[in-house]
């Protein structure tokens, strides 16, 4: 009987075998042929329309302005400069966000977890509102409400000196450089040195007499006061290019234009209620008896949070929010709805005037797929220093 | 040890650590801690038992206001406790507590641990700190591992590092809220044995526990709680072999039936 069994049962699982080989096959032949077929077609499709593959012309005029541009550019520069252009305004406007998405996430997420009930309800009412409504709506209605809310370039808001808020953007002084700066950057240097030489004394000091320093302002004032010292010492250190304003806008100095200034804004907001959750969620996570066994030592709420809670909520704070600055990351190509010329906008851009589809969309995936890599290989380190040893 | 209470009217001569004067308790309509009263001497052991849902551990919670009481007053080192912050602190700082579940910080290293509130409660050198840890840890036998982090370790070792954390605030009481509870059998008598010789050396001590023999042999004073109310209080001798209401009797039948 139960020979017979076994026999039946090989029997079974070389048939199956055979099966899984047949249809893995298929898959894979399936698959080929397609690609081929894709491939073909393209091929067709470019000799069709007369277009040259390959990524020649990158070098070739062209031919459109751009709004926003960090480094200098004009109609008569490359192709291959104006994606520049577009991928250092991607970015500029990822890394900006993912700075303020995650200062927002922390606060907001600390909020909904703290004793005050309005202040938690307030945090709550925030990340419920932004989470559920899609990123492109809140884009489209904050970049409405920047500019009909602003006022013409003529009653131009000084809200700081020589710096204006208006419709045509947000205008502050830039700075240059003049022939002392070299003294200021020593300065900052210094200041610098002296700090870390300054952290490692307070370290030092608590380890040996257990007196404790408040270390980030003393840490503060060595960064900040001596180039301060000699802006106001020395002359032709720093200068201000001004903004002034000349017939219809501003000229001179840093120009943010309200697209900029929408994305940036749009983009905080709806991440930031992601993160605030991954925050909340993580703080909340930490058993209870962790918070008990330190207030029971007699530690001061604020060191229970520091080194107790938080670190073993980043556990689970860090990797949700990783997806978070992905998504952040990606979330950026929506630029293109309001007019600011990140990667996609300006790629779309080039795609309609040369047809180069192919080659525009691939530097798109490959750059988006390197600052995610970047992203997750950082965050991945960050991962790794705060897990548990376990047996 | 029984001589100490031989006459309990003596004793209140001795200084007070704690005492709770008609404490009440109450968990939105549910009335968990009745009119306790309870003074504890310096150097006193007590052992508190009862079914569990008996408010056992929300008493000795209470001490260290980990939770609330609604009316009556505790004083612990004549410090009356208010929901002063601050002065909380300060009490804390005097009353260590032991946890079922021990509460190691499982990021940290055992000897980090140890001197994590030594150095920012008690705002000693981190030298000093370390020396004082591994002082303890070699009383509680477990100087070895102090490399380790808590989740390398059995549960009777992280129990007696707990234990260990708690005597380097130097507290004048220790509080155990069912030390051995979570524990394998064969490591029960690993940290009872420690909490044994921490009597012996004077501590003051409150300890909620099932282990019955621990009691019977450490206890100056049995405590029985039920229904959120102490029922009996004695010493070990008589509670166990003499109890006097018929709720403790059926709990030590219960109890010491098998």
């Amino acid at each position: 009987m139960s020979k017979s069994t076994s026999a039946r049962l090989g029997g079974l699982f070389s048939y199956r075998n055979l099966l899984s080989c047949f249809y893995q096959t298929l898959t894979a032949g399936i698959v080929i042929a397609c690609a081929y077929y894709l491939l073909l077609a393209t091929q067709e499709n470019l000799e069709a329309r007369h277009i040259e593959s390959g990524f020649s012309f990158l070098s070739q005029e062209a031919g459109f302005p751009i709004g926003d541009s960090l480094i200098s550019y004009s109609p008569s520069d490359t192709y291959g400069r104006a994606l520049l252009v577009g991928i250092i305004n991607t970015f500029f406007a990822a890394i900006l966000c993912i700075i303020f998405a995650t200062i927002l996430g922390i606060v907001m997420g600390v909020a909904q977890v703290s004793g005050n009930p309005l202040i938690a309800r307030m945090a709550e009412v925030y990340v419920e509102v932004m989470r559920n409504i899609p990123v492109l709506l809140i884009l489209l209605f904050v970049y409405g409400v920047v500019l009909v809310g602003l006022p013409s370039v003529k009653q131009a808001i000084e809200f700081i000196p020589d710096g204006f808020l208006s419709q045509r953007g947000i205008f502050v002084p830039r700075p240059i450089a003049g022939e002392n700066f070299i003294y200021l950057m020593i300065a900052l240097g210094l200041g610098i040195v002296g700090t870390v030489f300054f952290l490692k004394w307070a370290k030092k000091t608590l380890d040996i007499t257990g007196k404790s320093f408040p270390t980030i302002w003393i840490s503060l004032a060595l960064i900040i006061i001596p180039p301060v010292i000699i802006q106001a010492t020395f002359s032709d250190v720093l200068t201000w290019e001004v903004p002034e304003l000349k017939g219809f806008n501003f000229k001179g100095g840093w120009v943010f234009r309200p697209e900029f200034a929408a994305l940036v804004f749009g983009l905080v907001l709806y991440r930031g209620a992601f993160i605030a959750e991954n925050v909340r969620s993580g703080i909340v996570s930490v058993q209870k008896g962790q918070r008990e066994a330190a207030t029971a030592l007699g530690l001061s709420p604020e060191r229970t949070m520091r080194d107790v809670v938080l670190p073993q909520a980043l556990r689970t704070v860090i990797p949700s929010t990783t997806n978070d600055y992905a998504s952040l990351v990606k979330d950026s190509s929506l630029a293109i709805a309001i007019g600011f010329p990140d990667m996609v906008s300006v790629g779309g851009t080039m795609i309609g005037q040369n047809g180069q589809a192919i080659e525009v969309i691939a530097i798109w995936m490959g750059i988006y797929l390197c600052i995610n890599l970047i992203i997750s290989l950082l965050m991945n380190i960050a991962n790794n220093k705060f897990q548990l040893v376990e047996r | 040890m029984s001589e100490q209470n031989a006459a309990p009217a003596a004793t209140i001569e001795q200084d007070t650590v704690i005492s709770l004067v008609d404490m009440n308790k109450w968990y939105g309509d549910f009335h968990v801690l009745k009119n306790i009263n309870l003074n504890v001497q310096r150097g006193e052991r007590i052992v508190i038992c009862g079914p569990s849902g008996s408010g056992k551990s929300t008493m000795i919670r209470c001490i260290n206001q980990l939770e609330e009481h609604q009316t009556g007053s505790i004083l612990v080192n004549g410090q009356e406790l208010t929901s002063n912050t601050k002065a909380l602190e300060r009490v804390r700082k005097d009353v260590g507590m032991c946890f079922q579940h021990f509460n190691l910080f499982p990021h940290m290293t055992i000897l980090e641990n140890l001197i994590l509130a030594p150095i920012w409660v008690r705002k000693m050198p981190r030298k000093a700190a370390i020396e004082l840890a591994m002082n303890y840890l070699e009383r509680v036998n477990i100087a070895e591992q102090s490399e380790k982090y808590p989740g390398q370790l059995s549960g009777g070792q992280q129990q007696r590092v707990a234990i260990a954390r708690s005597l380097c605030m130097a507290p004048k009481v220790m509080l155990f809220d069912e030390p051995t509870s979570a524990l394998d059998p064969e490591m029960i008598k690993e940290v009872l044995d420690v909490m044994e010789e921490l009597a012996n050396d004077g501590m003051t001590m409150l300890c909620v526990t099932h282990e019955m023999g621990f009691a019977k042999s450490v206890a100056d004073r049995v405590i029985f709680m039920d229904g959120g109310e102490i029922v009996e209080e004695n010493e070990p001798d008589a509670f166990f072999n003499n109890p006097q209401m018929d709720r403790t009797q059926l709990f030590l039948s219960q109890i010491l039936s098998h």
